[in-house]
């Protein structure tokens, strides 16, 4: 085995259609110019990107999975964020 | 499949009676159909299954490319070899999505790299098989690659999220493989009988080895049932590999081409076709090492691994090198 084992870096890419970058995968890589290389490689082999975004795994911060509930819970509460929350009569037309 | 023999916890599945609160929250949400994600908690028999099985699936995948990279060079014309390399990339690509999806349940890469290595990790019996003759490329597209959809379509929708998204990924690219290979096989149907015995001669050849991909009969598939509860399993071997003739034969006969099966004959009152058993001793000698190509196969895989060395190691100076530069140029 190598000395150490190779960071891991998680791969964005954003589809062809001006969206957002998206998380498709990781993979390993001993520097960010290999990652890029490699990133280009194995997920976009058939046109699903225009652009790559690379990360170093372990710079990304996490929500804990353990407090999720209470974590989001508020949200639950606030149905009158959505727009379906409030009845406008037909008559005033789409809005 | 591609991962045929994955021992699992060998304890009773517990009911949810007899669970505590935290599992049976867990099997609860496996359940509801709840995906389980890397950082939620899960029963240790979960994880090391898992380990085993999507480690098993990312070595078939590598090891996977021997036996068809063995004809890039000698395909028959630029496109078919364009075709083939691309295909084996892509398997190699399977490899790394699902090496990925292992590594989230706290096993590294390269601990699996070295289980493979070492012997001590399984990979599917399909790929201890050689490819003599290019019919072989048609029949593995067509027959292993077949075979393979049919297992990877339902785990599309198992319980664990990593796992189950590299396989969505894989699926949409398997469809390919299969079609490249009957495409090879057609071509090689309509041409001279030469041509066509060829194809024969690879269905006669891969005809068995591709059933008993899907595992032992389910008599002595002893640890289905836990994999059954925590939805990493779907379907049994059985059930797999009688959808799997179901589809094939009239493929098969659509090409002209004869299963190498005495027994095989469509039931009319089970709506199903009736096939022969598996040499299943075969298929335990091949598990176990004792294939036609299992020294072969693994020696290629130890072979790249050590000549690559110094490639890896140039890229590891390099990139130190970059970061030291970085930081004295602070």
């Amino acid at each position: 085995m190598s000395k150490r084992e190779w960071p891991l870096w998680e791969i964005f890419i954003r589809g062809q259609h001006g969206l957002a970058h998206r998380h498709v995968g990781s993979l390993h890589a001993p520097d960010a110019e290999m990652a890029m290389k490699n990133a280009r490689d194995v997920y976009t082999r058939r046109n699903e990107g225009l652009s790559i975004w690379i990360v170093p795994s372990d710079a990304i911060v996490a929500s804990s999975p353990a407090k999720k509930g209470p974590y989001f819970e508020p949200a639950n509460t606030k149905a009158y964020r959505h727009p379906t929350f409030f009845n406008i009569p037909d008559e005033v037309g789409s809005m | 499949m591609y991962a045929q023999m994955v021992e699992s916890t060998g304890k009773a599945v517990r009911t949810i009676k007899e669970m505590g609160p935290v599992e049976r929250e867990f099997q609860e949400r496996i359940n509801a159909g709840v995906k389980i994600e890397p950082k939620d908690w899960m029963p240790e028999g979960y994880r090391e299954t898992l380990k085993r099985q999507i480690s098993q699936h990312a070595h078939s995948e590598i090891v996977g490319q021997l036996p068809e990279g063995n004809w890039i060079t000698r395909a028959p014309t630029l496109k078919r070899k364009a075709i083939l390399i691309a295909k084996v990339q892509d398997e190699a690509g399977h490899g790394l999505y699902l090496y990925s999806a292992a590594e989230t349940l706290g096993i590294s890469r390269d601990e699996m790299t070295a289980q493979l290595l070492s012997g001590k990790a399984k990979y599917s019996s399909i790929f201890n098989y050689p490819t003599l003759s290019w019919a072989d490329i048609g029949a593995i597209g067509w027959l292993v690659d077949g075979a393979a959809i049919m297992n990877q379509v339902p785990l599309q929708k198992c319980s664990y999220g990593p796992y189950s998204r590299a396989m969505i990924r894989i699926c949409k690219e398997e469809s390919f493989h299969q079609r490249q290979g009957f495409d090879i096989m057609m071509r090689l149907c309509e041409g001279t009988e030469a041509q066509k015995a060829m194809a024969q001669d690879a269905l006669n050849r891969w005809w068995w080895p591709s059933l008993m991909m899907f595992g032992p009969s389910d008599k002595d598939s002893v640890h289905s049932a836990q994999s059954f509860a925590w939805n990493i399993k779907q379907d049994s071997n059985d059930t797999l590999r009688q959808r799997f003739v179901n589809q094939t034969v009239p493929q098969a006969e659509y090409l002209g081409l004869e299963i190498p099966d005495p027994e095989l004959r469509w039931d009319d009152k089970t709506k199903l076709y009736h096939f022969g058993e598996p040499n299943w001793d075969e298929f335990f000698a091949v598990v176990s090492g004792n294939g036609p190509c299992n020294i072969e196969r693994l020696e290629a895989r130890q072979k790249a691994w050590t000549d690559g060395a110094w490639f890896r190691e140039g890229l590891e100076a390099y990139a130190e090198k970059r970061a030291n530069d970085s930081r004295a140029a602070e």
